[in-house]
């Protein structure tokens, strides 16, 4: 790209404005550049250095392993380590490209195949959680007496362990949720548990977001004898979208988190959760699966992190990227 | 939208001269009544303000001049008494929408452009895309603000962001703006000029306007009339007319000025006991 001079010799003001503005619109696009450039160059130094972590205390647990007599105290100290329980991070990664016995695909498609699975789980039941924890959110906010009331409810809803819901929740999708004009899927259990993780972020950070307006603001509305609808969809909504987009970060990682939890209790097939199940049974005779599958995982719950993050830029990026030049 | 326009239509042409803007009789406020943190915050306001009128509530804190102001906005209701806008009920001319309102705190919204912000009591109102477009140029032209259109608030200084507000108050003709501190924020010589930029938007639209604040040079430069309060509970102790002619930076140093200046000062000293 060449360089505009700001300095352009013309006069008129409209030329200038003009220029100005291509300017600007080009050094955004040069920062946005820079900015996913040096944020992937700083992912990838990180993980370079996690790797390298990994590695240098394996070969220290080893060598404390191999030298147990001479270096007794630091054994008895530090855990030992052999290539069972840590597989060197080639192995891991090698995995990927392997075929696992009896099947015809390489492992990362299979592991592609079932996060699709997983994925598909973890969204429906964070759409559901979005709604459910904004419609607590709005009513919190519209009747304080019940946010006084239902809030402790809400928050002790989270103290209950997953693991022990889960297989409730698929049990009774099994025997008792034929209310519904379609038939129930297990995985629709397992939706319904990431929903259960999902829903109280949005709740609670969506009731601070909702309430976040000042009163001069809440006051301003009033004066001009805006209804209920036309203040929330003009003021408390917008002003609670940041607040929301924090919440929507736990939620989507947590609805992916809960959808794993949720296969691995309820015995559900096909996603990661069972995989990462099956890995762990079988773990004695290849380890580094397991933690092929575990990274896959991660990778999962990075990438629907990231897509709110992306839906975030879009929706309320524009003000805040502004606000910092 | 129709009556509205007609009201202003009627005060332009002097058809309802006669006809009070506001009109307050024996309003009293308190909050919190029958507790123990019971404020009694306005005793017996009688007020009448007359089109066309430039009226600042002057008073120390607590004097409930921001409480006032509510009260004829009808953002709060009276304990007792009357407060009538444009000769109906408060709460029926703020549903009509007769005023503008300006707080201390441009109170902008960030997610807004300038051009929205200013579009957004129209957009409660119901007009179209291309008459809130106009409407909002025809106003950022009035507060000097045009080149700045897309931009966003937080990019404005707090002299700029007053000035969207006050657009933002005007947009749809009110025949009433109120106004609550809303220079209180800025610097001396910000204040000075949006006093300046503030009169003569006064005069172009013909409105009425009601100002609160607490610094009795703004009150005497911008006020047809100065109503000074007393605190505890809020009363009106004195009302004092201002006569100064057109205002320019040589009114400040008028000695007429500052004999007002001294007048109020003495009524608030008064007051203050």
């Amino acid at each position: 790209m060449p360089k505009i001079d700001t300095m352009a010799e013309t006069d008129d003001p409209l030329v200038r404005e003009h220029r100005l503005k291509q300017q600007a619109a080009h050094e955004e696009r040069r920062d946005a550049v820079v900015r996913i450039v040096r944020q992937t160059v700083t992912f990838v130094l990180f993980m370079a250095l996690l790797a390298g972590l990994y590695t240098g205390y394996k070969a220290f647990g080893q060598a404390i392993d191999d030298r147990q007599h001479e270096w007794a105290v630091v054994g008895s100290v530090l855990p030992r380590t052999d290539d069972l329980n840590m597989p060197p991070v080639s192995e891991i990664f090698g995995q990927f490209g392997e075929t696992p016995g009896g099947r015809d695909q390489i492992y990362v498609k299979i592991l592609f195949d079932e996060a699709l699975f997983t994925l598909r789980e973890a969204f429906a039941g964070f759409m559901v959680g979005l709604v459910i924890g904004m419609a607590i959110a709005l009513a919190l906010a519209q009747w304080r007496r019940l946010e006084q009331g239902l809030l402790p409810y809400v928050i002790a809803s989270q103290t209950i362990p997953l693991i022990a819901i889960a297989p409730i929740i698929v049990i009774w999708g099994r025997k008792n949720f034929d209310v519904f004009p379609w038939e129930w899927q297990d995985w629709m259990s397992v939706s319904i548990i990431a929903t259960y993780l999902t829903f109280f972020p949005v709740a609670v950070n969506g009731l601070r977001g909702l309430q976040s307006p000042r009163p001069e603001n809440q006051e301003l509305m009033e004066s001009y004898a805006a209804n209920w609808l036309q203040t929330l969809w003009r003021l408390r909504l917008p002003a609670s979208l940041p607040y929301l987009f924090a919440a929507l970060k736990i939620a989507a990682t947590a609805s992916i988190v809960g959808a794993i939890v949720g296969e691995i209790s309820a015995g559900v097939e096909g996603g990661l959760g069972r995989r990462i199940l099956r890995e762990a049974f079988n773990y004695t005779t290849g380890p580094d699966r397991l933690f092929a599958s575990v990274l896959g995982a991660a990778v999962l719950g990075i990438f629907v992190f990231l897509v709110v993050t992306g839906v975030e830029r879009v929706v309320v990026g524009n003000q805040n990227r502004e606000s910092t030049t | 939208m129709s009556e509205e326009s007609a009201v202003s239509e009627a005060m332009s042409t002097g058809e309802a001269e006669s006809q009070l803007v506001i009109d307050i009789r024996g309003a009293t406020k308190v909050f919190n009544p029958g507790r123990s943190n019971q404020v009694e915050a306005l005793a017996e306001i009688d007020l009448a303000v007359e089109p066309g009128e430039f009226i600042t509530l002057i008073g120390p804190s607590g004097c409930g001049k921001s409480t006032l102001l509510r009260l004829i906005a009808s953002l709060i209701p009276p304990s007792s008494g009357s407060v009538q806008v444009n000769a109906k009920p408060a709460e029926q001319a703020r549903l009509d929408r007769d005023y503008g309102m300006a707080f201390q705190t441009a109170g902008l919204f960030d997610w807004r452009s300038v051009t929205k912000n200013i579009e957004l009591p129209l957009e409660l109102m119901g007009w179209s895309k291309g008459d809130r477009r106009r409407r909002a140029a025809e106003m950022l032209e009035l507060v000097k603000l045009s080149e700045f259109a897309k931009h966003h608030p937080s990019e404005l200084s707090g002299g700029m962001q007053q000035r969207v507000a006050i657009a933002r108050a005007l947009a749809f003709s009110p025949s009433l703006l109120l106004m609550d501190e809303p220079f209180g924020a800025l610097d001396e010589m910000t204040r000075e000029h949006m006093q300046d930029e503030l009169l003569r938007i006064w005069k172009e639209t013909e409105t009425t306007v009601v100002f609160v604040t607490h610094s009795i040079p703004e009150a005497v430069y911008l006020s047809t009339r100065v109503v000074v309060m007393s605190p505890r509970p809020g009363t009106i102790a004195s009302t004092i007319s201002v006569d100064l002619g057109d205002r320019s930076a040589a009114t400040r140093d008028d000695p007429a000025f500052f004999k007002k200046v001294t007048e109020v000062r003495i009524a608030l000293r008064e007051v203050e006991g």
